[in-house]
This record gives structure tokens, sequence and C-alpha cells, in this order.
């Protein structure tokens, strides 16, 4: 997918020059496929459950022999182990190596003076603005809704989360939500771009302009001017509290889903709820020119600490499609598909899907799920 | 009998507003109370009609009054409602509504919006309880939610600051969130709930929804009795679509509560069955259903009166009286139960005026 031609803004021609026939959108820079040298990407295990979920991928490559190498950063907003310079580095290591895989950086509830938390912080500097949930239904684990298949787009820089309060009189605080034209365009034509790669069929943009009528108006209407765009895909608009409910009601109307942040958030989870939990959902996210893997539904769990009872089946997942984004194909596939062999199989399971297994268990079955690799 | 039991009734409300001084719930067994009833646009006459039979069968003491809701233009050009729906509101306090419709392009702002305004109707409770008979991939939701009406995100204060960049303010007051938080928990322990679970994005808009929490950790220390228990919304709709059973009470502001009350009554359904009320200031209480006018079946009979008639049930609870509200719902839930008279939406064949004949005849073989 390339926009020769189409004058976009210089950000969008630049990272449009490479042809690449990797698996990944044309619009992030991926590395050149070398199965000689190994990769370096970033991590970040962050906060909670995080540790324990890198070791899980850690393991797991090793013994799949990926040649992916990683630079680890610790940096962690609960443990005071934060600081600008921490973030610098880090930073500066995204910059050489583009990819990146993360778990949460937990954010304090205390009111430390700053605003913004570490996370949010992060993604505005690296500018990552798309955040792309895929809700797929794990075959052989069966919930109240089986067989989905969605996509869940949120623009992830803007909206809700502009960290902007202030205290316009004793008692009464004020919080902004700000808009854009730029931004909105942005998402939406991510979206569309997205689903024409994918081969999608129809974009639902949800949001609240009944209510929000210049906030989110502007950005309904800037989907539905992206979507003249794309006379091929299907698109439509529904407002978020209709959507929660058709959600639960009957998901198979929907496909891929475009929102703004703080109904991109409470959708993420609604949805990961559907099909299995936190633990199943893989996510990443996207700037024009760093990608970052990490789970669907981000919250550090920080009950299961030090337990190993966490399910990296999420992780794993979003490992495999980090290696798919690094043109690692073989890897990719042999990683998944352990992964879904050993979930079909049903024998270890951890405690969110109802089994009794540890994280080491699940890792280790994993691992031997490797072995049986197909030949392609 | 009927005086004597009537004078211990009133005997026991004063001692008892004399223990706690608290207002007490009327309920004057016995006696006959007045209701406003607004029977609304579109199907809203139907499924009234339908409630008013309903309440007849079951020997409520309930007299209606109807009034008609239109937005009127008043003297200073603001938009108000009629002065005699606003009177009869005000002498009785209770109010049951239908179904309103809002024109596009109106020039006045909604009807709900308006209502909202006039009495200061701050709460918005919504009682989500699977139903038996209509079976939906949830069972045995019970659960309340009760959303801060007035401020938050829909105080629709927008401003266009430069061309293609909008901003929308979202407003929590203290004092708003500190009326919320109380009532959510005289509510609980009016109605013999466990725990109260607010609802909230701290770790996001840290001022703004610290504020909010702040006074419902207030308010939790005024009412030992009830536990307390804080959320993250997202965490909340990633615990609610697996394991609906382990919320209680939710209290949280206008969006979130928008959101997941919604989402409550897809878990049980959809808003063809799920209650609603909204608690004002100086006791008006105006119970109505959430459902839209439905103009394409309105005058058919094919309306379905469940969301209507069970807030009215929830209206009954409301006042006291208990044992009529509970006769009522029982009889509808059994009619659903059986199977053998349904509307179309619910998945039978039936018209609105059979399935009210039917609750009809089992609220007459209860007594």
């Amino acid at each position: 997918m390339t926009f020769w031609g189409l004058g976009g803004p210089k950000w969008w021609q630049q990272a449009s020059r490479s042809v690449s026939i990797s698996a990944s959108l044309s619009r992030v820079e991926s590395p050149p496929a070398r199965a000689d040298a190994t990769f370096k990407v970033t991590m970040l295990p962050g906060d909670g459950v995080g540790p324990e979920l890198m070791t899980a991928v850690k393991d797991v490559f090793k013994a799949g022999d990926v040649p992916v190498e990683f630079d680890e950063f610790h940096l962690s907003e609960v443990q005071n182990m934060a600081s600008e310079d921490k973030l610098e580095e880090l930073l500066s290591s995204m910059k050489n190596n583009k990819v990146a895989i993360k778990g949460k950086i937990h954010t304090p509830m205390e009111f430390k003076g700053e605003l913004a938390s570490y996370e949010m912080r992060l993604r505005r500097k690296l500018d990552l603005f798309a955040n792309v949930v895929h809700v797929n239904s794990l075959p052989g684990y069966s919930t109240r809704h089986n067989n989905l298949d969605l996509v869940i787009i949120r623009e992830q820089t803007e909206g809700e989360y502009s960290s902007l309060e202030h205290e316009s009189v004793p008692g009464v605080i004020e919080c902004l939500k700000i808009i854009t034209r730029a931004k909105s365009r942005r998402i939406a034509k991510f979206a569309f771009d997205y689903a024409t790669k994918k081969g999608r069929n129809k974009v639902t943009a949800v949001h609240k302009a009944n209510i929000m009528k210049l906030g989110d108006g502007l950005f309904l209407q800037c989907c539905a001017e992206v979507a003249q765009l794309y006379p091929k895909i299907k698109y439509e608009n529904i407002i978020i509290d209709n959507c929660c409910m058709q959600l639960v009601q009957n998901p198979y109307q929907f496909d891929v889903l475009v929102m703004p942040n703080l109904y991109g958030n409470i959708i993420d989870n609604l949805a990961a709820g559907l099909v299995g939990g936190a633990g199943v959902v893989p996510g990443e996210s996207y700037s024009a020119e760093y990608a970052v893997f990490e789970t669907g539904a981000r919250h550090p769990f920080a009950q299961a600490v030090g337990r190993n009872i966490a399910n990296p089946t999420a992780m794993l997942l979003s490992a495999a499609n980090m290696l798919r984004h690094l043109n690692l194909e073989y890897h990719s596939h042999m990683v998944s598909d352990a992964v879904k062999r050993v979930i079909k199989q049903g024998k270890v399971r951890t405690r969110d899907l109802g089994g009794y297994c540890t994280t080491g268990d699940f890792v280790h079955a994993v691992v031997e799920n490797l072995r049986h690799r197909p030949n392609y | 009998v009927h005086r004597f039991i009537g004078c211990a009734a009133i005997v026991s409300r004063v001692l008892g507003s004399f223990k706690n001084g608290s207002p007490q719930p009327r309920n004057f067994i016995r006696e006959m109370q007045t209701v406003t009833l607004i029977p609304g646009d579109g199907i809203g006459p139907e499924i009234s009609n339908a409630v008013m039979k309903i309440f007849e069968a079951a020997n409520a003491p309930i007299e209606w009054e109807e009034r008609n809701v239109t937005a009127i233009k008043g003297p200073g050009g603001k938009w108000m409602i009629p002065p005699d729906a606003k009177e009869s509101m005000d002498r009785n306090k209770i109010g049951l509504k239908g179904p309103l419709k809002t024109p596009i392009a109106a020039g006045h702002p909604s009807m709900n919006l308006l209502l909202r305004k006039t009495f200061d109707l701050y709460a918005n409770v919504r009682p989500c309880v699977s139903i038996e008979g209509y079976k939906t991939p949830y069972t045995d939701v019970n659960l309340v939610t009760i959303r801060e009406n007035t401020e938050g995100e829909y105080s629709g204060i927008e401003h266009l600051i430069v061309d293609g960049v909008v901003q929308s303010i979202k407003l929590i007051t203290e004092q708003a969130s500190e009326r919320i938080a109380e009532y959510a928990f005289e509510y609980a322990r009016n109605n013999q709930r466990a725990s109260v679970t607010a609802v909230h994005k701290a770790n996001i808009m840290r001022m703004s929804d610290g504020l909010f929490l702040r006074k419902c950790r207030e308010a939790a220390e005024k009412h030992k009795d009830v536990k307390f228990t804080e959320m993250y919304l997202d965490t909340v709709c990633l615990n609610m679509v697996q394991d609906p059973t382990q919320f209680d009470v939710l209290v949280m502001p206008n969006l979130y509560g928008d959101i997941l009350s919604d989402l409550c009554a897809g878990l049980i359904g959809g808003l063809g069955v799920t209650p609603s009320g909204n608690i004002g200031a100086n006791g008006v209480a105006i119970f109505e259903s959430v459902h839209g006018t439905a103009p394409d079946i309105a005058g058919k009979d094919f309306a379905n009166p469940t969301a209507l008639l069970l807030s009215a049930v929830m209206m009954l609870r409301h006042m006291g009286l208990h044992s009529h509200g509970k006769k009522i719902e029982t009889a509808c839930f059994d009619t659903i139960r059986d199977k053998k008279v349904l509307t179309k939406d619910l998945g039978g064949n039936s018209k609105c005026s059979e399935f009210t004949e039917a609750i009809c005849q089992k609220v007459r073989d209860m007594d």
C-alpha cells in the first residue's frame, strides 16, 4: 500500500518510500529481513507481572532459536526507578531499534505533582498514536461468545487523556478533552488502511456526538471524510453506549472499530473480557516510525506478582506478532502455533482460564510444542 | 381495622423520624397516593394504559394524574415544561414517565434534559436483574448502577479553539460528587445491599476523578455498615463481561455511568426490559422506561410494557409499598417465564393487551 502521488504530510511520503514486502504496514519502517544476524528489540518489562511475562517470552525465544536480542530497560514509577534520564536512554534505544516489546508501567494513584504518567509521556514522545487490539476467540477455550474476530483501533495521544486539568474555583475541577482534526484524520486513515490491508469489510466509528456535538462531531466528520476515499470498505457509526450493549448481545455485527481515547479503553477491556480476559488478548501500538508490542488490555495485575499465576498467552501472541513485523514469518508461526496448540489441548491452563497450572508450567508446555514445528 | 392500622403506621412513622432524624419514606399504607403520570409519545400511551390496568388489578393504592410534557417558551425566552405539569409534580413528588421524543433540529433541548434541569434530578438508578425466562448468555445478574446525572462530561461546554481543534470540558464539583456518594450509600442501606463500588479513572484524570473518589471515600467513612471498594473503569468492564455476579452497587460520574448502565442493560436483555429511576433534590423522583418511542409500532398493540412496568414497581418500592411491588413483579416474571403469552420482542406472538391481561390474571390469582 503506497501513497505515490497523493500529497500527504512529509512523514507519510518518507515512510512510504521503501517498498517493503513485509507483513507490517508499509507506513512503519521495518528492518530488512536478514536470517543470519540477530535483531535488536527494546524490552521494557514494566510493573506487576510484566517481568514474569518477559521471562516467559525470553524462555520461549531461546528454546525456539529465535534470532532476536533484547535491550532491557527498567522504568517504573511505583518502584521509584523513573527519571528523565532513564526515559531519554529508553528513547535513544528505541530510535535505534524501532521495535519494542513492553509490559505496563503502572501509574501510582497519589497525585505527585505531575499530571501525565510515564506511560503517557512515553506514548507522546514516540507519537504512538494508534493502538490496535486483536480480539480473537481461542480455539479450544469457549466463552459466552465464540468465534469472535474483531480489531479495535484506538487513538492514543489525545482525547480525554490530555492531562489538562485545573481547579478553577475551590471545589470545581475542569478536565479538558481535546479533539483535533489532524489526529482524527490520521487515526481514521490508519483504520481504513489497516482494514484494506487485512482484507476487512467494515469499519465502525464509535462516538458520543449526540452529546459532545463539537468534539466527537469533529471526530465523526473526519471518519466520514476518510471513508469516502475507500469505497470498497463499508463505513458505519454507532454511539458508545449502544455499542457496549450490542457487544454483549451480538458482537458478530462488528468488524473493525475505530474510536477516540477513552472509549477505546472501555471497549478494549470489554472485548477482551468477551474472549477470555486480559491474559489472552495481544495488542500493539504504532507510530509513523516505531512499533511497540504489548498486551491488549493493559493492567499491571499486581496481585499476581511472585505467585507465578499470570497467563503469558497474550504476551506470547504479541511477541509472535512482533516476529511477523520483523519479517521472521517462520518463527512467528512457530510461536503462535505452539501457544494455540497448548490452549486447544486444554491440559495445561493457567488460573484465569479455569486451570491450575503456573506460568512456568504453561511456558514449559509451549516449549515442548515448539519442538513439533511443522515443515514449511 | 383499616383506620387502626393506618394510625399505627403514622405513629410508628413519627417515632421513627424522632429516632434517626432522617426523612422517612412516605408509606401511608392503605391511603391513596397520587402519582403524576406522563404517558409520553409513540408507544407511550399504550404501555401507560397497560401499567394502569395492572395496578388496578393489583389494588395498588395509587391514583394517577396524567399530564403531558412538551417544550414551551416561558417568559424571558427560556424553554420550560408546561406549568401545570411542573405544579403537579411538585405537589405529588413521585412521577412515572413513558418515552419522550426529541425531534431533531426542533430548536429546543431534549425533553429529558429539560425535566432533569427543572427538578434537579441528580441520580439515575438502574437496577439490572436477570429475568428468568428471557434467556441471555449472562445469568444471575443482580446489580444496580447509580450514575451522577447533572455534570461530568455532559456539561455541554465545548469550544472551537482554532479551526480543527475542539475542546470539551468535563466538570466535577465537590458538591455534586458528595451528593451522589451519599445517595449511593443511602440506597444500599435502604435496599439491603452489601457493597458499593466506586468506578473511576483517577489514574489518568487525577484531579477530577480524584475528587470524585475522595468524596466517595468520605461517604464510606460515614456509612461503615456498607462495604466500599473502588475499581478502575476498564477493570470493571473487563470483569463485568466475564463474571457480572461479583458486582453489587456501582456509583460513578456521568459518562461512565451512561456507558456502564447501558452495558448492564445489554447483559439482561436490552432496554425493553430495564427499569430506571431518577432521583432529584427536594424528594422528587421520576421513574421511567429508557427505551425509545418506537414510532413504527405505535398504536398497533405490539409494544412491550415490561420496562415501564418494572419502573413502576421500582416506584412502589421507593414509596414503601413493598408488598404491592413484589406482587406485580412476581406476576410479570411468572408470565415471562411461562412463555405462553409474550410480545414480539420477547420472542412470542401476542399483542400488548394479551400480555397485559395475562399479568392482570396472575395478579388477581395471587390474592
